[in-house]
């Protein structure tokens, strides 16, 4: 827990994450403006978007159902001088974020213009493809430290493989990403043949909590206050686990890699107890699963760390992360948003150093094959 | 402890604030209504410099749908994740006996009654017509 600072820090204390050369799972990046886009998005949805605007699941345009705790929901400090939304400044971002933490890799987790709840899924997919090209042109070749992910809409199967298969070719991003808010839940047989593709390119899928479905957020229903949403980024994670492991996903895709993206990990071992226990009450309803569903999750599951739960005591904390496991944690910062964790600072228990190595970089080195 | 010149009060706007180092330290200082204050330029959580932090106001509601703002602009909000510290002596407002940011006495004085001192002009340049912040640590 936090104690009274009141000394500089010693040098040992400093590079203890940093020496290590971290890889950061979770930075988001952003538009400078819409216009940035035009170059990648056909005229004839440039003007789409003109006449009749974004049709999301949700009845608000530009803003979210819930007001959040700072603007942006980003850190006071991430505003780049040279104007612009937290995140939009590459030569900022590499100043207060990539250089001094040291960053190898840093992931780009793109979540503008609210990119998986496009109504108008042909329409989705445009901006996918924009949002694909823009990663490249504007982060990845201009840092190559930054590395893309395949965006796509799992709601219209055969447009995301159309643009899986698109990347693919480009051969420069790392892994696919789907929403945790589809129309369904993520293990249904619909979403498979995504599924089946990333298991064949050896592509982690990626899902970063976010977005609305169209549907409540909670499974109790719309909550009152952004704190009270914010728990269900947890919940829903929850439940596409459950969805994916029963449904069969890892059964039937035995080598797909799935990451779980600013879910944080607190919520995994109750939820994988109660998965096993019930399991071995009912598996007579779900045959095809050939094993117990804590060994699909630790096989074919990883999780960011970012939010990391604060107990009072660091040893509730270490306990957590054993039976979790260290090999499936990938360490996020979330930059530039205001839970960003700081990776020097973020766990309030001890790590050795094998283990530090294997949370800030080489479980990702793993995943992500770099 | 000794007294290190950090600043002419015309230098720290109301509302403003300026980092200094003093013995290694990065030490930021804030004006608000008229006062000074001197904290460790480092959240007790994760780092965030304070710097950076919002100056807000004490918020309490004494029932639902009623709430009063006090202290104005003497109450920091981390840049980070929003934990909340008295500037007057760096506790938290949530659990003010275990977390805390380190503070430092400040003093205003006059640049005639410094010329005087032992620290004259040790590492800043005296006008003797203005008046300085100074930092204790
Ligand atoms: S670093 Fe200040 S609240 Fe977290």
């Amino acid at each position: 827990m936090s104690e009274v600072i009141d000394r500089p820090l010693r040098d040992d204390e400093k590079p203890a994450a940093s020496k290590l050369r971290i890889v950061d799972c979770d930075v988001h990046p952003s538009l400078h403006s819409v216009e940035d886009l035009n170059e990648f998005l056909p005229k004839r949805w440039q003007q789409h978007l003109k006449e009749y605007g974004s049709h999301l699941r949700t009845p608000y345009l530009f803003t979210t159902p819930y007001p959040r705790s700072s603007p942006l929901i980003a850190r006071r400090d991430a505003w780049p001088p040279t104007g612009g939304p937290p995140g939009s400044d590459l030569a900022f971002m590499q100043k207060q974020h990539l250089d001094p933490l040291d960053v190898e890799f840093g992931i780009l987790q793109v979540l503008d213009l609210f990119i998986f709840s496009q109504q108008n899924l042909e329409l989705g997919a445009a901006i996918q493809r924009a949002i694909n090209d823009w990663q490249l042109a504007f982060w990845s070749h201009r840092d190559p430290r930054l590395k893309a992910s395949i965006l796509v809409g799992q709601d219209g199967v055969d447009l995301a493989i159309a643009e899986i298969e698109r990347c693919a070719k480009i051969g420069e991003y790392i892994q696919i990403n789907v929403s945790p808010r589809a129309n369904e839940p993520l293990g249904r047989r619909r979403y498979w043949p995504i599924y089946a593709r990333a298991q064949e390119l050896d592509l982690p899928l990626g899902i970063h909590v976010g977005g609305y479905g169209g549907h409540a957020p909670t499974g109790g229903g719309w909550p009152s206050y952004y704190v009270e949403e914010h728990q269900s980024n947890a919940h829903t994670i929850a439940a596409q686990l459950a969805s994916l492991v029963i449904e069969g996903v890892p059964e039937r895709f035995p080598k797909l890699k799935i990451v779980f993206i600013e879910g944080g990990f607190g919520w995994i071992p109750s939820a994988v107890w109660r998965m096993d226990q019930h399991f071995e009450r009912f598996r007579s309803e779900v045959p095809h699963l050939k094993r117990k569903p804590s060994e699909y999750v630790r096989e074919n599951f990883w999780f960011t760390t970012q939010p990391i739960d604060e107990p009072d005591e660091a040893r509730h904390l270490r306990a957590l992360i054993e039976w979790v496991g260290i090999d499936r944690l990938l360490f996020s910062s979330d930059y530039p948003h205001w839970d960003f964790d700081d990776p020097r600072f973020a766990f309030k228990t001890p790590l050795t150093e094998a283990e530090r190595k294997k949370i800030f970089s080489a479980n990702a080195r793993a995943v992500y094959k770099f | 402890m000794a007294r290190h010149i950090v600043a002419t009060i015309s230098e720290i706007p109301p509302g403003g604030n300026k980092v200094v180092e003093i013995a290694g330290r990065d030490i930021v200082v804030f004006h608000v209504n008229g006062e000074f204050f001197a904290l460790l330029n480092r959240c007790p959580h994760e780092g965030a410099p304070l710097e950076k932090a919002a100056c807000v106001a004490r918020l309490t509601s004494p029932e639902p749908g009623v709430y009063e703002r006090s202290r104005v602009g003497e109450m920091l909000r981390c840049p980070w994740h929003g934990w909340e510290f008295d500037m007057r002596n760096g506790q938290s407002w949530f659990d003010p006996k275990r977390v805390k940011i380190r503070s430092y006495p400040v003093a205003v004085e006059r640049g005639e009654e410094l010329q005087k001192g032992p620290y004259v002009a040790e590492t800043f340049p005296v006008h003797v017509e203005d008046s300085y912040v100074i930092v204790e640590v």
